[in-house]
């Protein structure tokens, strides 16, 4: 270990040493990820959020709903049985940042969108236990009181500036989309053009404001049904 | 100047003042703080996944916000404080010299990091957060905290370069490594565009797989290199001190070093097992992680072997029994999580509880006991004080607290195990067995054993406050000594 000795003496050396050290397994394990093309395989129907979607997102985001429930089925016959396809690279692709979760205190949410109505979704969010007894879920009455606040166009800009492929008229419209989307009398018609599958409700019964809970419910309705899966059944899933 | 009052041969120890001891005290104050916090912040959390009334119908008091103060009080709060409290004794003792910078330099160091600590908290609470795991903070407080760390590496290395040691210890090694890789880790992690200036949200220039894959090389390198690397410094300098023998082996701590350093940061893509991640990232990440068993595992041995010829003070010193037994649970969880990164096992464990009791059996057997012995040595020694206050409530404090933690481990392993088991059931006609929500209903006992498991936890680190503070105030427990003293009159037999 005569060798070592140089190293133990001078400080500068240890450190770039030790820099070099820890920079090899991850450029090796995640450089790649970008530049192999296979990574995320191209799938029909994975678009950008709509404005009210996104909105939603963000308060998935800061109620910390990813320390209990997972965005991520896993490749096995119990996981596609009870939360259905398992899930693709291509569906996370607009996600900045990615919701995959750590841990399944509550199931997993990857395909919960159009599995339950959204008075389900409401009265769930707002007392879990008057729907689900067993639940051990926060309630969130809150967010039917807080007034949705968000510059929609400014956050679709940023979007854009880490890679998003929202239009110029997305971007001009979004704040009107946003709206539109929570109000069933409004013109839809260029909402669902530009959003497919999109998801227009009254979400939590009032028109008239657009709520937390309205841009919540609109995101988890649409999780996990942006990619048509009706020709897959489960049977060819499992082989 | 103290530094020129003191500049004598190199042969002879520097005297007290020569060391900047304030800064570390801070340090030490500021580590016993944010561990009460961390604690008790685990244990509400923990009583609210048993009863979801503790909720309390607050925004604030849900647990998806306090989950994250919970796990930042313990890794940055608790653990962050302790790894700069020791790093800048251990750093100053073994080089032989002052720390670099001055004192302004150092107290701006203290106080930014309380800053950050306070910035990340209040943030999780209010609901400003990045969703990443351990790297919640946003994008301003990531900027603050990069700033933080950029003065922390320069006193550091500064105070490594003007040492008055030819060669530099083992310890300094650890510390150094810690403080390169999370610079690095926590800049790549946090790379993101904030909406406006004026506003606290942001979006991450990553999204999906490429986000996945870093925050986990992330994720799990921050406990490879904050909760390991910079705590192994720790057991490097104080389990010799206070053992009074010198480390095991010196080829073994550079083989450890090394190897540790090298394959840790591969191990993160065993927490994206069967996800949309490629397979051969999957792959990589458990090879390594399975080799990482290794170096671990020598380093463990260098650890505990420095006892030899000493091992009857395990039984005498309850102080180095923290620091013996913080090892052999670092042995038991990086034995576990090698095994634990293995596909078919993970495919049991993932999304578990079985993680959360791998975390905890890392976090408190390993890194607050090793912290635990490092304080207890480090309080009379900063405060000039000849001895702790007790030796008994040390004591209390080592089985309370070990107690807790088997509670808490247990009560996980079985929770885990079986919701998993739960999950994959099926019955006799081909149906899954059981719904989620029957799942939930089966984890309430361990819920419970689990938060009484953090409430021995805490009660034993509310001891040892008790226990400092009187130390620090020169008080001295009557109480009957840990040996007994031997019988003067003692006759040899005949």
């Amino acid at each position: 270990m005569h060798w070592h000795k140089r190293i133990e003496k001078n400080v500068i050396l240890l450190s770039i040493l030790t820099l070099i050290t820890v920079s090899i397994g991850g450029i090796v394990e995640i450089v790649p990820t970008f530049t192999i093309k296979s990574t995320i395989e191209p799938v029909d129907g994975v678009r950008p959020y709509s404005p009210l979607e996104l909105a939603g997102r963000n308060i998935y985001i800061r109620e910390g709903c990813y320390t209990c429930h997972s965005q991520q089925i896993r490749t096995f016959r119990d996981e596609v049985e009870r939360y259905g396809h398992y899930s693709l690279a291509a569906e996370s692709m607009y996600d900045h940042p990615f919701q995959w979760g750590s841990k399944r205190t509550g199931p997993d949410l990857a395909r919960v969108g159009g599995k339950y109505s959204n008075d389900w979704h409401v009265a769930h969010l707002e007392d879990p236990r008057a729907v689900v007894p067993e639940s051990i879920m926060p309630p969130y009455a809150f967010l039917s009181e807080n007034r949705l606040d968000m510059d929609a166009a400014a956050h679709l800009e940023t979007n854009v500036d880490v890679g998003v492929p929202y239009s110029d008229t997305q971007i001009e419209l979004a704040e009107a989309d946003l709206r539109a989307q929570q109000n069933p009398d409004a013109k839809v018609d260029g909402l669902r053009q530009r959003y497919p599958r999109v998801e227009v409700a009254n979400f939590d019964g009032n028109p008239d404001r657009v709520t937390e809970m309205d841009a919540l419910v609109a995101y988890l309705q649409i999780l996990g049904r942006m990619v048509d899966f009706s020709d897959t059944s489960t049977e060819q899933l499992l082989q | 100047m103290a530094q020129s009052a003191t500049a004598t041969a190199d042969n002879r120890a520097p005297a007290r003042e020569y060391y900047n001891e304030d800064v570390v005290r801070l340090f030490v104050i500021a580590t016993m703080f944010w561990g009460i916090a961390a604690f008790s912040a685990g244990v509400f959390i923990a009583f609210q996944l048993a009863y979801p009334e503790l909720n309390l119908g607050f925004a604030e008091t849900t647990f998806g916000r306090l989950r994250p103060l919970h796990t930042s009080a313990a890794i940055f709060g608790f653990g962050g404080n302790a790894l700069l409290a020791t790093s800048l004794h251990v750093v100053q003792r073994t080089c032989r010299a002052r720390l670099f910078g001055g004192e302004e330099t150092a107290l701006f160091l203290f106080l930014g990091y309380q800053a950050f600590l306070v910035m990340a908290g209040l943030g999780y609470v209010f609901g400003v957060t990045q969703s990443r795991e351990y790297a919640e903070p946003e994008w301003f407080v990531d900027l603050w905290l990069t700033l933080v760390w950029v003065v922390y590496l320069v006193v550091y290395l500064g105070t490594v370069m003007k040492r008055r040691e030819p060669h530099i210890y083992v310890a300094n090694w650890f510390f150094l490594a810690f403080i390169i890789t999370i610079a690095m880790l926590h800049i790549v992690n946090n790379l993101a565009v904030p909406v406006s200036f004026f506003g606290t949200k942001s979006y991450s220039l990553f999204s999906g797989v490429q986000d996945a894959i870093t925050q986990w090389w992330y994720g799990h390198n921050a406990v490879g290199f904050f909760l390991t690397a910079g705590f192994l410094g720790m057991m490097y300098y104080y389990i010799p001190k206070r053992a009074e023998r010198p480390v095991y082996s010196y080829r073994l701590s550079i083989i450890h070093f090394w190897a540790l350093i090298f394959l840790y940061i591969w191990a993160g893509p065993h927490h994206l097992h069967y996800t949309s991640l490629p397979d051969w990232t999957q792959t990589l990440g458990m090879v390594f992680s399975v080799m990482l068993w290794m170096p671990s595992w020598g380093g463990m041995i260098n650890g505990i072997m420095t006892l030899s010829g000493a091992w009857d003070k395990l039984r005498t010193d309850p102080v180095l029994r923290f620091l013996v037994v913080s090892v052999a649970f670092y042995g038991m969880s990086t034995f576990e999580g090698p095994v634990m990164s293995i596909k078919p096992v993970n495919a049991l464990s993932h999304y578990t509880d079985w993680t959360i009791g791998h975390v905890h059996s890392g976090a408190l057997g390993w890194v607050a006991f090793v912290s635990f012995g490092a304080m207890y040595f480090l309080v009379p020694h900063l405060w000039h004080r000849k001895q702790l206050y007790s030796m008994r409530l040390v004591s209390y404090h080592f089985w309370i607290a070990t107690l807790g933690i088997v509670l808490y481990i247990t009560a996980m392993w079985i929770s885990g195990i079986m919701q998993g088991l739960m999950w994959r059931s099926y019955d006799q006609l081909g149906f899954l067995q059981y719904s989620f929500v029957e799942t939930v209903e089966a984890m309430h006992p361990f819920y419970v054993i689990r938060a009484l498991g953090g409430v021995l936890f805490l009660v034993g680190a509310l001891i040892m406050v008790y226990n400092l503070v009187r130390t620090v105030r020169g008080d001295i427990r009557e109480e009957k000594p840990m040996v007994a003293e031997p019988a003067a009159a003692a006759a040899p037999a005949e």
